[in-house]
């Protein structure tokens, strides 16, 4: 064997000395990155499904959006542990914040550029001089892509909705292929067309949401931390598992959220978390950040705003190795 | 598997029936289609006076919504204003329009005074007064809301997709947001955006009370597609008909959907969403909002008196079609009663029961001719076969004398071979076969005293009993008249003179007599019209007897015939015939003939007489083919030399 595993002693901990039942539960609050969504399956399913309290967490999943930056949230210790795009986190580690990883959830980047036939893009290089909607959080490939193109393009900050799109205030805009690309579709546009970006054909593909928590607040209970992650990952697979039942409950959150649910959107949604969770063909243990992908991410980083990152150990404190 | 016999009845219904169905399916068809098309005719322009006159109502409230803040943009942009004023302006466009749920000035960061980010006063109704609000802060940075961003960008005005306001008691609102413009260093930039806010719920109640016979339904799409109105309460803000589309894997809604949103009006088949019923769908845009309203015609309802019609017309049909094949079925029974009774009677006949009573008919059409023609063929039936009876019987008893009578004149011909044992100088054998039961040839032989030996050979004009009986008198005459010492044509002129007395039937016999002298060979013979013998010499010749002259016996009295003589050496033979071997005749008609009876002749020669005698006889049978057409009679005699 010429790697073995070297499992950090929080994980070793987490694995092998669950806390009993009786002792008090730990609390913690998760941020999503957005709002209710299959985007979230797993950790609704976790919670729902006690995952979370057999490892001896009380877990309180806020409810995201827009107006809740999962960062902000996390910098002002107004949550525990929140997801994140890796490309953002290591922004905001260069910023001054100092957030780890505790895991890599997704293992590819989702997010794409899509634009219509009918404004004349077909290829990248006619995004030059066109107005693009780019959300203000999720720049980072975009603009490398732009960068690397030596694309001109005049950005304006993308809303939650792609209605400035649909209206074709934007020539192009970012979608998540799980999620926007699917409205869009549903809002009667068929993908013939549409002209569609994947930024992991031009070299750029960032893995995205990741498990974040503040260094400090980490390094209080690396125990916790690892069990979230566990729960959590049990109750992806759990997903996948029961579909129907995880869209069933994503449903209800979102219901609860006064936020427009469609079954059969987020039952794409989460077909499309699978791939992108447990990619097919994977070489890596789910949750894991791979040393390759951050090297990657941080070197774009470096070339697109100058931004530092920290070494990968320091960066990356999961349980999940390979 | 059962096979049972189709009668006439059943197939005449079956075809009465069959026809009557399928003209009667042609002209419903035709005529369900026409009514169909009729009704949807009217259905579409009813749809469309419905959809147009309710998207007229609705486009009417929202220009009267739009025109509030279009014309606050206009008082913004001909100056600067104040905070009093800008409040002042809000406050009185809510309070004077009713249908306004809230109104917004929200001007562009720094615009206002250029030195607050967010500047945006906003009245609203809350619970019956008037409440106020000073829109913007970190966690509602408005300039990253729809309701100001697309105007912004499109530059003009714009209704926001629909949403529940979270502060309006969760109200289903939509927000027409207007940009307005002022000149900053000489350029007209964007300044903020001026936003009604409406609440959609007199828009819901307005589509919900659209009321379609008993299950259609209107409802309306935003720009996107999304249910705004349905009475299916879970699409709405929920689903966009391109969803609905999907999940029902319903290629055709989508392509309704894209015409929907993107302005166009039609009247369209499409399932109902909630039950799958099939409809008729008009719909029209609501052109300043940029949504569609549709009515929903369910076609079971539409064509529900129709429908009611038609199973009316059908059990009317069925209910006519089981008279008409009761009808039928009796009427062929009628026909097929009598039919079958004359097949039973018929069988009864056939069977031998020629007294069995023929059922009785009616009527006069063509099953009582035909009952009648049976009856008449049963009584000539009856009267033919009791005259067959009685020919048969008359037939059978003639039969049976002429077998007697054959027998009787089997019994005078001579039958025992050789004649005469203690005459040893001779051997002869003859054979008589007729062509019928009694025939008219003969033959005989008997010595006159020790040295002479007679023989004849006769042939009678005509066949049958007149011929037997005439051969009869004829082998009579010949026996009593060859006395001894009378000459040959002695005794042929008597029998001719007995034989011609009182013959009134002209009937005659050729005959050949004979007398052998055994002790000299010598054969002294008198011919009356016979077939010439054959002399067959010994080791030598084989030919006919020279002709001699001589009349048939028993036509004329008083003729007189002639003698001749020939010697026989020993071993020398003598054969005698009729005709009937000569002119035996094959299938095409070919006699045998004298010549071929030659040729056999000395083929047998050396054989026993008897041997030759009877192969002669089956070669001539074989000849014939078993259809003897005449008597066949044959005589062969050999000279063995004189007494010892």
């Amino acid at each position: 064997m010429k790697r073995f595993c070297l499992l950090p002693l929080w994980c070793v901990c987490a694995g092998l000395m669950a806390p009993p039942a009786e002792a008090a539960p730990k609390k913690l609050s998760f941020i999503p990155l957005w709002s209710p969504q299959a985007q979230f399956a797993g950790y609704y399913v976790a919670l729902e499904k006690g995952f979370y309290r057999d490892r001896g967490l009380e877990v309180d999943i806020l409810t995201g959006g827009p107006e809740k930056p999962a960062d902000f949230l996390l910098e002002k210790g107004k949550a525990d542990i929140g997801t994140l795009w890796l490309s953002e986190a290591i922004k905001k580690r260069a910023q001054g914040v100092r957030l780890v990883n505790i895991a890599q959830i997704l293992q590819r980047s989702a997010l794409m550029l899509v634009a219509k036939k009918s404004s004349g893009i077909r290829r990248v290089e006619d995004l030059d001089g066109k107005t693009v909607a780019l959300w203000e959080s999720f720049r980072l490939q975009p603009l490398a892509l732009f960068k690397k193109y030596n694309l001109h393009v005049n950005i304006i900050p993308q809303t939650q909705s792609v209605n400035l799109f649909l209206r074709d205030g934007a020539a192009a805009s970012s979608v998540m292929i799980y999620n926007e690309y699917h409205t869009i579709i549903n809002a009667g546009l068929n993908p013939g067309e549409l002209t569609t970006f994947f930024f992991y054909n031009y070299g750029l593909n960032f893995p995205e949401d990741g498990l974040y928590m503040l260094e400090k607040n980490f390094n209080k209970d690396p125990v916790a931390a690892a069990s979230f992650v566990k729960a959590t990952l049990e109750g992806w697979t759990y997903a996948f598992e029961h579909k129907d039942e995880a869209v069933e409950l994503v449903l209800r959150r979102m219901r609860d959220a006064r936020i427009p649910a469609n079954r059969m959107h987020q039952t794409w949604m989460l077909e499309k978390m699978q791939g992108l969770i447990f990619p097919e063909g994977r070489t890596t243990r789910a949750g894991q950040l791979k040393s390759a992908d951050y090297d990657r991410v941080a070197s774009e980083l470096l070339k697109a705003g100058g931004w530092k990152s920290p070494s990968y150990s320091t960066f990356y404190k999961g349980c999940v190795t390979k | 598997m059962i096979k049972f016999k189709k009668g006439i009845a059943f197939k005449l219904a079956l075809i009465f029936s069959g026809s009557v169905i399928l003209i009667f399916f042609m002209i419903f068809g035709l005529y369900y289609r026409f009514t169909r098309a009729m009704i949807e005719k009217n259905t579409a322009e009813n749809a469309k006076s419905l959809t147009l006159g309710t998207v007229a109502r609705i486009e009417g409230i929202l220009r009267s919504v739009q025109q509030v803040p279009e014309n606050m943009a206009g008082a913004l942009e001909r100056g600067p204003v104040t905070k009093e004023e800008l409040l002042d302006m809000v406050r009185s466009a809510v309070e004077k329009n009713p249908e306004l749920y809230g109104s917004a000035i929200a001007f562009a960061p720094y615009a206002f005074d250029g030195a607050s980010l967010y500047y945006a006063p906003y009245y609203f109704r809350d619970k019956g007064s008037l409440s106020f609000v000073w829109l913007g802060n970190a966690n509602y940075r408005y300039f990253m809301q729809d309701w100001f961003q697309i105007p912004k960008e499109l530059g003009k005005a714009q209704w926001s997709e629909p949403y529940y306001d979270e502060g309006g008691g969760n109200a289903l609102m939509a927000t027409y947001s207007v940009p307005f413009y002022r000149m900053v260093n000489g350029k007209r930039t964007f300044s903020g955006v001026i936003t009604a806010d409406m609440s959609l719920e007199w828009l819901r109640d307005m589509v919900s009370a659209i009321k379609i016979l008993d299950t259609g339904y209107a409802f309306l799409l935003s720009r996107n597609g999304t249910f705004v109105t349905h009475p299916l309460e879970k699409l709405i803000m929920n689903e966009t008909i391109f969803g609905v589309a999907e999940e029902l894997g319903d290629k055709n809604l989508r392509d309704i959907g894209r015409d929907m949103i993107s302005g166009k009006a039609g009247f369209v088949h499409s399932p109902k969403i909630n039950s799958g019923q099939p409809g008729l769908l008009y719909y029209s845009p609501v052109t300043s909002s940029g949504w569609s309203l549709a009515v929903l015609f369910p076609q079971a309802e539409l064509m529900a008196d129709i429908t009611h019609l038609n199973w009316l017309v059908l059990i009317l049909s069925a209910a006519g079609m089981l008279i008409l094949c009761i009808v039928v079925v009796y009427e062929a029974r009628s026909i097929t009663g009598p039919l079958t009774g004359m097949a039973d009677a018929t069988a009864e006949i056939a069977a031998g029961n020629l007294d069995f009573k023929m059922p009785e008919t009616r009527s006069e059409d063509e099953v009582g001719i035909l009952s009648n023609a049976f009856s008449a063929m049963q009584k000539s039936l009856k009267s033919h076969i009791a005259r067959l009876t009685e020919a048969t019987a008359a037939k059978e008893r003639i039969e049976s004398e002429l077998n007697i009578a054959r027998e009787i004149q089997l019994s005078i011909l001579p039958k025992i071979f050789p004649p005469f044992p203690e005459m040893p100088g001779l051997d002869l054998f003859a054979v008589l076969k007729s062509a019928r039961e009694v025939g008219g040839d003969l033959y005989d032989f008997f010595a006159i005293d020790d040295d002479h030996f007679c023989f004849v050979i006769g042939d009678v004009s005509g066949k049958g009993v007149p011929a037997s009986l005439f051969m009869a008198v004829t082998k009579t005459l010949f026996k009593a008249t060859a006395l001894k010492d009378t000459p040959p044509e002695a005794v042929l002129d008597k029998v001719n003179n007995e034989l011609s007395k009182g013959n009134e039937k002209s009937m005659f016999v050729t005959a050949f007599f004979a007398i052998l002298n055994i002790r000299t060979g010598v054969i002294e013979f008198s011919n009356g019209g016979h077939n010439l013998p054959v002399i067959i010499r010994k080791g030598g010749s084989i030919e006919y007897l020279w002709r001699t002259g001589g009349m048939v016996v028993g036509a004329m009295e008083g003729i007189k015939f002639e003698r001749g003589a020939l010697t026989l050496a020993s071993g020398d033979r003598f054969f005698l015939y009729t005709d009937g071997v000569t002119e035996a005749m094959d299938e095409s008609k070919v006699l045998f003939s004298e010549e071929r009876l030659l040729r056999e002749l000395k083929l047998l020669e050396g054989l026993p007489v008897k041997e030759v005698l009877n192969r002669l006889l089956k070669m001539l049978v074989e000849y014939s083919k078993g259809d003897q057409s005449d008597d066949i009679t044959m005589m062969l005699l050999e000279y063995q030399g004189p007494k010892k």
